[in-house]
């Protein structure tokens, strides 16, 4: 199945101000719908192995899987849904090699990395995400974060403890719950969302979203709607220009028009047969 | 790590680390700070610790606890805060570590773990405040069920910005066209000019000035009578700028 012609992708990833290296790593397939972004953590360059494993991991393995299966379909031993299955299987699968790698080699001790992925297929988009990486969405002249951080400051928010406005006095910022490699197993969290043409999405490791606020990413994404490089560019020039304390990655995708499944009769008679 | 600094009439009596999850504040013995004065209550007040982060909380005293002036029944400690309980002060101290590579380090990202929590952020506490963050390390597992998309915005503020804006303002003044003579103020970070689909540049507002970039469109922008690339072009004062057909002149404004 191949997207091509409905999405336009740009990213940008720049280690910032700070930091002698880039330890997030970003990769896409615009053809395939498929974006993905992590931001790894752990001493030396053990933050940039963790999160080069995670992107390459997840982006080959779903590129040719996706070549045999189909994302909108319901997969008949588990009853889920092939894009929620396919993206549990291979994160559970970049988790086990971060996770591994880790464990026998000292220099990759305690290596982590964030994740955010994102399937386009039939009008829709899954999103998994797991620690602070966001997505968030462009629509119309709203901008919305889709994802919600698995940290504490968030946890803090929404028990009650922080508003939000506090939060952003916080010192405790960078304080993920949740990591790809730091355990044998991890939950990412998953939930589907409806696409519309003209929708820009928005994936970012938190050196864009610590360093920029929503209000200027927001204008950013709707002035320069009309080419996406250059708003790439310009977020993370944004982020540096506020500090750039932090490495900032950037992956944007645009919808350009409708890409609803390719569902004939026959392949539906097919899918009853299975 | 944060501190207090406790002081009366000008006096430094002592310092005191807060390295406990809850630091108690009152006139009792049983108390962290016992401070022995009427006008104190037996168990006055509370600072609730979390990591780098500390929240005072007024226990009912009789007298109350001002922070910075203000009485307050529940506050989110900030360095230099003064808290006041009758005569004596307590000034909060909890610097972001000053060294640049150090403050590199801090900010790297890390795991909060589930496990790793109990020791790092301790254990419950009966005051409401306290109770949520311990909830927290536990509830990590499960918190993946909650329903995403809304949009709550965590940290979006840069703590330290650095010459957020240049300095000075500008302006375009519009020398040909229908609107010939008008003023545009660059005051927002991005401006746009041109026609969408003809012809569109954007004039971004950066620490180190003024600069036009072009956006879409088969033709460039023109400065000075040169074509630009695609490249940003910083903009200098009096530059005069054609773009779909129209001209206009950059200029700084004291």
């Amino acid at each position: 199945m191949t997207l091509s012609g409905a999405l336009e992708v740009a990213s940008c990833t720049d280690p910032g101000m700070v930091r002698s290296h880039n330890e997030d790593s970003i990769a896409s397939d615009g053809d395939q719908g498929l974006v993905v972004l992590a931001d790894g953590m752990g001493g030396y360059n053990a933050g940039e192995v963790a999160s080069g494993m995670a992107t390459t991991v997840i982006i080959t393995e779903l590129q040719q899987l996706l070549q045999k299966r189909v994302p909108y379909e319901i997969d008949a031993h588990s009853g889920q849904l092939v894009a929620h299955q396919l993206l549990h299987e291979q994160i559970a699968k970049a988790n086990t090699s971060i996770y591994q790698a880790a464990q026998s080699q000292p220099q990759y001790a305690g290596m982590g990395t964030t994740l955010v992925v994102a399937l386009f297929y039939d009008n829709k988009m899954t999103v998994a995400h797991i620690g602070d990486s966001r997505l968030y969405r462009l629509r119309g002249d709203e901008l919305r974060q889709v994802t919600k951080d698995h940290s504490l400051l968030q946890e803090q928010i929404d028990s009650g403890v922080i508003t939000p406005q506090q939060a952003r006095q916080s010192q405790n910022k960078n304080l993920v719950t949740r990591a790809l490699g730091i355990d044998p197993i991890v939950e990412a969290e998953i939930h589907d969302y409806d696409t519309q043409p003209g929708d820009i999405y928005l994936l970012c490791s938190d050196g864009l979203c610590d360093m920029v606020s929503d209000d200027d990413i927001g204008l950013a994404l709707q002035t320069l709607s009309s080419n996406l490089k250059l708003c790439a560019q310009h977020l993370v020039q944004t982020a540096n220009d506020n500090g750039g304390r932090d490495n900032i990655s950037v992956i944007l995708v645009r919808v350009l028009r409708d890409y609803p499944a390719p569902r004939s009769i026959v392949g539906k008679m097919m899918s009853w047969f299975k | 790590m944060a501190k207090l600094i406790l002081s009366m009439d000008g006096l430094v009596l002592k310092e005191i680390a807060l390295t406990k999850e809850r630091t108690t504040i009152g006139r009792k013995p049983h108390n962290d700070i016992q401070i022995d004065n009427l006008a104190v209550s037996g168990e006055h007040a509370v600072i609730v610790t979390i990591l780098q982060d500390s929240f005072l909380e007024d226990l009912g005293s009789t007298n109350g606890t001002v922070v910075n002036g203000q009485p307050i029944k529940k506050h989110f400690l900030q360095n230099s805060d003064v808290v006041e309980l009758g005569k004596y002060k307590l000034k909060y101290v909890n610097e972001a570590p000053a060294g640049q590579a150090k403050a590199a380090d801090f900010e790297k990202t890390m795991v909060l773990r589930p496990g790793s929590t109990k020791s790092a952020a301790p254990a419950p506490a009966p005051a409401p405040a306290a109770a949520a963050p311990v909830a927290v390390a536990a509830g990590a597992k499960n918190f993946g069920d909650t329903v995403a998309g809304q949009s709550v915005t965590a940290a979006p503020v840069a703590p330290s910005k650095p010459a957020a804006a240049p300095q000075k303002n500008a302006a375009l003044q519009l020398l040909s066209g229908a609107n010939a003579g008008k003023e545009l103020d660059l005051t927002k970070p991005l401006t746009t000019l041109g026609k969408p689909g003809v012809q569109v540049a954007v004039i971004t507002r950066r620490p180190q000035g003024f600069f036009i970039t072009h956006v879409e469109g088969a033709s460039f922008p023109v400065v000075n009578g040169k074509t630009l690339d695609a490249q940003a072009h910083s903009l200098n004062d009096h530059d005069v700028i054609e773009l779909a057909g129209v001209k206009m002149e950059f200029f700084l404004k004291t």
